[in-house]
């Protein structure tokens, strides 16, 4: 039984409304707490300006146990979690939950990787001229990672497109659900096509928005 | 104003060894002195650098800072005294995120000034490192010299007593070396700021220090005015040192190539404020009747005065020669002046 395209286009924009809003909602959350946990690693590790061992380790231990758990694993391993936290397993609330959670180890990776890459004589410099730990972190590290961290942040956003996308099958809302349940489910080539099309303009558009503020960070 | 009493700072190295970066080093550096921290790379001297702002944390041993011990202070009050000493680095470590005015003004920003207050400031130092009309623009843009202004506009900016310089001029080609100096010796001279600078190029030293500390394996191993240490070097590694500036001695090779020009033999004058080494050799050349012929020479300025030595080659009948040098060679034990090559 094939759609009929009629009646099918507004569940395609809704369903395109809920990709985006999980994917901008999950991008939200997860690059606050991902910021916060990525700074911890940084400034707790072995050298780095607030050094301590035990934070470090924990941290550490988590963003590499989280990390290779493959998504569709993560959301079905969290489900009883996601029941606790957002009060149900199905729909797009409870599709959030298991990407920001997976979303945030991503980001503080990222985050992390980014201040290393910041010269350390800079950071000499701000110490010398009497900057404190915080203090360095929020106007030295993070406005010269600024430019990758966009990229990186870029990275992220594109990642969770395909998130949501995996989410939608297993009862997320948004355009993956569509995808699985009128296009896999009932064999309608036609809407699998347009979901993949909306999928792919949604990643190009990301991309091409993370590079135009990417180079205007970096001034290139 | 800047004391070192016995400092020491190892690193752990390798299992369970350490690496002695500074070893037992005491200096007192005073108010307005430019002093000089000279060795080689490796001599512990961008360490013993970095113990002055408690950058390193010495092992043992202690900085005094106008009298405050700096391993008595807490964390926030040792943020204070960074406050009054300012660094200038090798690399320039310019903030890249922020124009030149916001590198300037970042250590004001730092100190409590408001941001109307911190940019008023920033464009006086600004003008004072002449890089007023370059305030708008980003470190890439400059090149190397200006960066090097504006580490240094961004290091004055606190009105700090003291400027430490990280081989500040390494970097540079040796115009702009001159250019960087130039303005060091305003900062002090102006200013009255005393600067601490280490170097491997004893030329720096030779341009603009008035006192000299020299560093080999982790020690001082002499230390004094510059002019004094430039006449008398007793360290051979000072003495190295003092050749690589002066160009007054022939070595090595081009020590052979000269000998080969001149068969007879070579005696060397030290040429100073004091001529009276000059004066002996004329009065012992007429006495014996040796004429001379110059073979080697290289004088420079050392603190406003003359400083180097002229080798000369002796000629005339073997007999007079010989007598010429062994004098020579008496007053050299004497007084370590004049001496036979």
């Amino acid at each position: 039984m094939k759609v009929d395209w009629r009646e099918f286009w507004p569940k395609v924009v809704d369903a395109t409304g809920e990709t985006v809003y999980m994917v901008l909602l999950t991008l939200a959350l997860s690059a606050v707490f991902g910021m916060v946990v990525g700074l911890a690693l940084y400034a707790t590790r072995k050298g780095g300006v607030l050094q301590n061992r035990a934070v470090f380790a924990v941290l550490n231990t988590l963003v590499n146990v989280i990390r290779p758990v493959p998504f569709i694993i993560a959301i079905v391993a969290l489900s009883p979690v996601t029941r606790g936290v957002v009060g149900t397993m199905i729909g797009t609330e409870a599709a959030v939950f298991p990407m920001v959670v997976v979303a945030t180890f991503g980001v503080a990776r990222i985050v992390e990787s980014n201040l290393l890459s910041v010269e350390p004589g800079v950071i000499e410099a701000a110490r010398s001229m009497g900057a404190s730990p915080v203090r360095i972190i929020v106007t030295v590290l993070v406005p010269e990672a600024l430019g990758p961290l966009v990229l990186g942040f870029t990275f992220m956003l594109v990642a969770l497109i395909d998130f949501s996308a995996v989410a939608g099958t297993v009862g997320g809302g948004g355009v993956g659900n569509l995808a699985m349940t009128y296009g896999y489910l009932r064999f309608d080539t036609s809407v699998m096509v347009v979901t993949v099309a909306i999928l792919v303009v949604l990643v190009q558009l990301a991309q091409l928005l993370g590079n135009v503020l990417a180079r205007k960070v970096l001034r290139r | 104003m800047i004391e070192l009493r016995d400092v020491t700072k190892t690193f752990p190295k390798g299992k369970g060894g350490e690496f002695r970066a500074v070893d037992g080093v005491s200096l007192t550096i005073g108010r307005g002195n430019v002093f000089g921290i000279v060795g080689h790379s490796g001599a512990g001297k961008s360490t013993l650098l970095r113990l002055v702002n408690h950058l390193e944390e010495p092992t043992s041993g202690s900085v005094l800072v106008d009298g405050r011990d700096l391993g008595a202070l807490d964390a926030r009050e040792l943020r204070e005294v960074r406050r009054s000493i300012g660094m200038v680095f090798q690399q320039f470590n310019l903030f890249r995120s922020r124009t030149v005015l916001g590198n300037v003004a970042y250590p004001l920003r730092l100190a409590g000034a408001s941001r109307a207050e911190a940019r008023e400031r920033a464009e006086e130092v600004l003008r004072f490192v002449g890089l007023q009309e370059q305030a708008r623009r980003w470190p890439e843009q400059l090149s190397g010299g200006q960066r090097q202004r504006v580490g240094i506009a961004r290091a004055l900016a606190t009105s700090p007593d003291v400027l430490l310089c990280d081989e500040a001029t390494s970097a540079l080609d040796p115009q702009t070396t001159r250019e960087v100096l130039e303005l060091l010796r305003r900062v002090n001279d102006e200013l009255g700021v005393t600067i601490v600078l280490i170097t491997h190029e004893m030329d720096v030293v030779r341009s603009l220090c008035d006192h000299v500390a020299v560093m080999a394996d982790g020690r001082v191993v002499e230390t004094g005015g510059v002019h004094d240490v430039f006449a008398r070097p007793e360290h051979p590694v000072t003495e190295a040192f003092v050749r690589s500036a002066l160009h007054d001695l022939p070595e090595g090779p081009a020590l052979d190539r000269l000998r080969a020009r001149h068969p007879g033999r070579l005696v060397t004058v030290p040429v100073g404020a004091d001529a009276s080494a000059s004066d002996e050799l004329s009065r012992l050349l007429r006495e014996h009747r040796v004429d001379f012929r110059i073979a080697h020479a290289g004088v420079g300025e050392v603190q406003g005065r003359p400083l180097g030595s002229v080798t000369l080659e002796l000629r005339g009948a073997e007999g007079d020669v010989d007598a010429c040098v062994a004098r020579l060679a008496d007053r050299e034990a004497e007084r370590g002046k004049v001496g036979a090559r």
